[in-house]
């Protein structure tokens, strides 16, 4: 149900990048030039547009009503009115919506973290029988449509009475997790040397404290992509908190928001104030985490 | 480090017939295989015998035999519609998508200042993608007073009417996903950079100009990654829900019924458990079938080290 990342982490990417980085456009002089110039300017074009939307949303959240509809636009609301804000906070509930999304999105991060990290090293590090069976059982889960299971699971939980509750949400991220983000760490750990294992296990730690001791500290750069996608997905998650949560106080901001515009459809300003208040935390995460979410996409795997 | 000791050395111990990292590893992916069998195995097969029964939740589901599957390819013209909305979009905006990914991330490759800047641009929507951007785009693709339309007028194209029009939904939700192409731009870039040098030198040697390099050295070395973002994408072109769900609720007249969300209201506004489960099954067999065939149709492309 929820959204997967749709990008591979791992590490090593960094000196790919400073090795190899642009073998395919060595061409001739003037060629070469004028094929630049066409680059920069698609890639500005594109960036602008890329940007346009989220612009837009800032701005009509920062206009009256009436200048939302005004043609031609105003590019810039000036003086910015706060108003549509105001509306906002006053006729929703929006701080709860908030704090629930953030409980629900930091507790399944946990648990997200906690299996891929175990079941990661389970899968990298120990030998055990029926190993790379289970490992390519792992793998095609990633391409089963979560619908597919999705009702009878609705049904045991709808019996175990969690119908608006948050264990739905929270429990699965804990007990199974998900099969990307434990992929993900696999393939880290693979990438860390063997020996440190073996050295440790001379000095008679056992696998747990090989797990704990010596891994976990160096999969720091995973544990931190893991944690932003988790927090990413979770923060989005829309068909979750729909099917599971009932009452206006348990709703996540994304449903939340839908009932808000629901009712401020004719709003502009107000609805593009909650649009944004949704999605500034997601921003705010991007640019301090942008690394984590980039840096690392190091296909590991992908081509195996 | 000392000299390297191979780890099965250290592993040998036995314990009654199971060795220790039998035990071991077990114990570390057990919370994945409790949840894979709780969450996967017993509702996949749950579903499945779902599908062959009445059920609406209340009291038992009631065996009816294949008569779900019937109903559901003989007397469900939505059925029917819902699949070729979701086949419309999923052939509009997955190949398209792809190739606007593609020539970014190859643009993004070039010797260029700013490129963390750039990625970043294009990078950023689809982090965000959700209800929010969807309420957004909905704003933008207004046909009265959206951006997208009031940028058409000024250089004189009227506009359609986007999510008003029959014809322009689907179109609509493409303009959309195409915002969302970063994490494959991303992906691309990664791969790009993984493409070894001396390949480039070696074709330069041969004469190769900038497209020759790019259709015999780039492509088939990218083929396995781009191969990989296809599966995925059309994977995911079969989950879209969220857009038309609170966007559209499946309109105009149908034109964005979604196969998820007609499955959504079955199972969770109708409540109709065991026909949802019929739906949800075939939607498994579509996408194991699309997906199988992609793989084999593979081989003619993809190309793999070794």
């Amino acid at each position: 149900m929820r959204a997967e990342p749709s990008v591979w982490v791992g590490a090593r990417q960094r000196n790919l990048a400073r090795a190899v980085p642009w073998a395919f456009w060595k061409s001739r002089n003037l060629a070469r030039k004028i094929s630049l110039g066409f680059i920069y300017l698609v890639l500005i074009a594109g960036s602008i547009a890329f940007a346009l939307p989220f612009l837009w949303m800032i701005s009509t959240s920062l206009k009256t009503r009436m200048e939302a509809v005004m043609f031609p636009p105003k590019w810039i609301p000036y003086p910015p009115h706060l108003d549509a804000y105001e509306r906002m906070w006053l006729t929703f509930p929006f701080f709860r919506f908030l704090e629930n999304t953030a409980f629900i999105t930091f507790t399944s991060m946990i648990g997200y973290l906690f299996t891929s990290t175990l079941v990661g090293f389970g899968f990298a590090r120990t030998n055990f029988k029926g190993r790379d069976f289970l490992f390519v059982v792992l793998l095609s889960t990633m391409m089963l449509p979560p619908q597919v299971t999705m009702i009878p699971i609705f049904i045991i939980f709808r019996r175990l009475g969690w119908i608006n509750t948050y264990y739905p949400l929270i429990v699965p991220a804990f007990i199974g997790g998900s099969p990307f983000f434990i992929f993900l760490m696999r393939q880290y750990i693979m990438t860390l040397p063997r020996e440190l294992d073996d050295a440790a296990r001379i000095d008679g730690c056992n696998s747990f404290r090989i797990y704990w001791n010596i891994l976990m500290p160096l999969c720091k750069p995973a544990i931190a992509t893991v944690a932003v996608f988790a927090f990413v997905s979770g923060w989005n998650d829309f068909m979750g908190p729909l099917i599971y949560l009932q009452t206006p106080e348990k709703m996540t901001i994304a449903v939340g928001l839908r009932l808000f515009v629901g009712q401020f459809s004719t709003d502009l300003p107000a609805m593009m104030a909650g649009s944004f208040v949704t999605v500034l935390p997601l921003i705010v995460t991007f640019f301090l985490a942008q690394n984590y979410f980039v840096q690392g996409i190091a296909l590991t795997g992908l081509k195996q | 480090m000392g000299a390297s000791i191979p780890s099965q050395a250290v592993h040998m111990r036995r314990t009654r017939g199971f060795r220790l990292q039998d035990i071991e590893g077990w114990f570390f992916i057990s919370p994945w295989l409790l949840g894979f069998l709780l969450f996967g195995v017993v509702p996949f097969f749950a579903s499945l015998y779902l599908s062959f029964t009445k059920y609406e939740l209340l009291g038992m589901p009631q065996w009816i035999g294949l008569r779900n599957y019937e109903r559901l390819f003989f007397k469900d013209p939505r059925f029917w519609i819902s699949l070729k909305v979701t086949l419309y979009y999923s052939v509009l905006a997955v190949p398209s998508g792809l190739v606007i990914a593609f020539v970014l991330a190859l643009f993004l490759n070039a010797p260029i200042r700013a490129r963390a800047f750039f990625r970043t641009m294009f990078y950023l929507p689809s982090v965000t993608a959700g209800v929010a951007t969807a309420y957004l785009w909905a704003y933008l693709l207004n046909p009265k007073n959206g951006l997208v339309n009031t940028l058409l007028g000024l250089i004189g194209i009227e506009g359609p009417g986007w999510f008003f029009s029959r014809q322009w939904a689907i179109p609509a939700l493409v303009l959309m996903s195409w915002w969302g192409v970063g994490g494959t731009v991303v992906i691309y870039l990664a791969g790009l950079q993984a493409v070894p040098q001396h390949l480039y030198e070696a074709a330069e040697i041969d004469g190769a100009g900038a497209l020759a390099k790019l259709w015999h050295v780039t492509i088939p070395m990218m083929s396995p990654t781009i191969f990989f973002t296809m599966v995925m994408g059309v994977i995911g072109s079969f989950q879209m829900f969220t857009t038309a769900y609170v966007v559209t609720n499946g309109g105009p007249a149908d034109a964005t019924l979604f196969y998820i969300l007609y499955l959504f209201r079955h199972a969770f506004q109708n409540f109709n458990m065991g026909y949802a489960s019929a739906l949800a099954w075939v939607l498994f067999v579509i996408v194991l079938v699309i997906t199988l065939a992609q793989l084999k149709l593979s081989g003619r492309w993809v190309y793999y080290e070794s």
